[in-house]
């Protein structure tokens, strides 16, 4: 048996039996099944519907609070794209796919949070230079 | 197990090697081919979902800034970005079904769902290009406001990755017309999958906080 041979076999071992991220085995854990994406879909419609209903309906007549249930809707149905189309789970990858996950949302959470507080301040103390505009 | 393996090693070795390699490789540690591509291209996604945080946030400090211009009340269509959205929901189970046809591997099923799947896109490609260009008739290009630039390069990067996304649909079509549905294919097919859902995702943001909630506030 050549050293090459012996290459082979090593990484089967370490890589077919060991190490779960090898193709074989992350193959079912990233399809979905048709329940999942028939789940996905309905689960969807219906996220998506009731907030362009409360919207061009003007359902609820209160401002913020529309703006606050529709973000909530929107919140939803991002989880459940993640879980019955994107097949997110603690598994995937060994469970890296879901840290990048974790990570870019406290990211996302943070850039988005940050910026909107920020500027909102900052326009804040400018509102006396919008006075004087308005006085010429 | 492991020790009938060391045995063709340590004859192939000079005997002072022998030795070493029980303390690391002496051989390059080579990885099966794609094993690492589903991570790799997770957290591209995962750079890419940066990128539209960033355009999310431009949009939410400049989307009330419309410079005496015209606000999304005077602007958008809510019919229209349903039918969109719906556009692109039917897209994504469609691709779903296609990744079940890869799964049982039948190469015309999978075309065909994937080719289901390009029409919707196209369709979901071609009202927002209809809404842009009703916009920029009316007008309301990117130069007239801030709520407009911030407007044209949120939904406008997500129009671009939707195009990327069908030339890449076409060209697995291809591929898999050619080469069948290989492990390679497989993996690549599976990629778009990631890349289309994610779009999708996008988009939830997009009608969500650029239309819907622009429309109230």
């Amino acid at each position: 048996m050549s050293a090459k041979n012996y290459n082979d076999l090593a990484h089967q071992h370490a890589h077919g039996e060991a190490n779960p991220h090898s193709i074989g085995h992350h193959e079912h854990e990233a399809h979905g099944s048709m329940r999942d994406y028939v789940i996905g879909f309905v689960l969807s419609v219906i996220l998506t519907a009731i907030p362009f209903w409360l919207v061009m309906g003007g359902v609820i007549a209160d401002k913020s609070t529309t703006v606050l249930v529709v973000a909530a809707f929107a919140a939803v149905q991002v989880v459940v794209h993640m879980i019955f189309f994107l097949h997110m789970n603690g598994k995937a990858e060994g469970g890296w796919n879901l840290l990048a996950l974790i990570f870019t949302g406290v990211v996302v959470l943070v850039v988005l949070s940050g910026t909107l507080w920020v500027m909102y301040h900052m326009n804040h103390n400018m509102m006396p230079m919008q006075h004087m505009e308005q006085m010429d | 197990m492991s020790e009938t393996h060391h045995q063709p090693a340590s004859a192939a070795l000079p005997a002072s090697l022998t030795k070493l390699g029980k303390y690391w490789d002496l051989d390059e540690h080579d990885h099966p081919e794609g094993h690492s591509t589903m991570l790799g291209f997770w957290i591209y996604l995962m750079s890419d979902c940066l990128i539209f945080a960033i355009l999310f946030a431009a949009f939410g400090v400049l989307g009330g800034n419309y410079a005496a211009g015209p606000g999304p009340r005077e602007l958008f269509e809510l019919p229209l970005v349903a039918v969109n959205t719906s556009m692109l929901l039917f897209s994504s189970i469609t691709y779903g079904f296609a990744m079940l046809a890869m799964q049982r591997g039948s190469v015309g099923q999978t075309q065909l769902w994937l080719l289901v799947t390009a029409v919707f896109g196209a369709a979901f490609l071609s009202i927002e290009l209809y809404e842009f260009a009703n916009l920029i008739h009316e007008g309301a290009t990117p130069q007239r406001s801030a709520f407009l630039s911030a407007f044209f390069t949120l939904v406008g990067t997500h129009g671009l990755h939707v195009t990327f996304g069908l030339i890449w649909l076409f060209t697995l079509v291809v591929q898999v017309s050619r080469k069948g549905l290989i492990q390679a294919n497989q993996r690549r097919l599976m990629c778009l999958s990631l890349f289309w859902h994610f779009l999708d995702v996008v988009w939830i943001g997009v009608f969500t906080f650029v239309y819907l909630i622009g429309m109230v506030r």
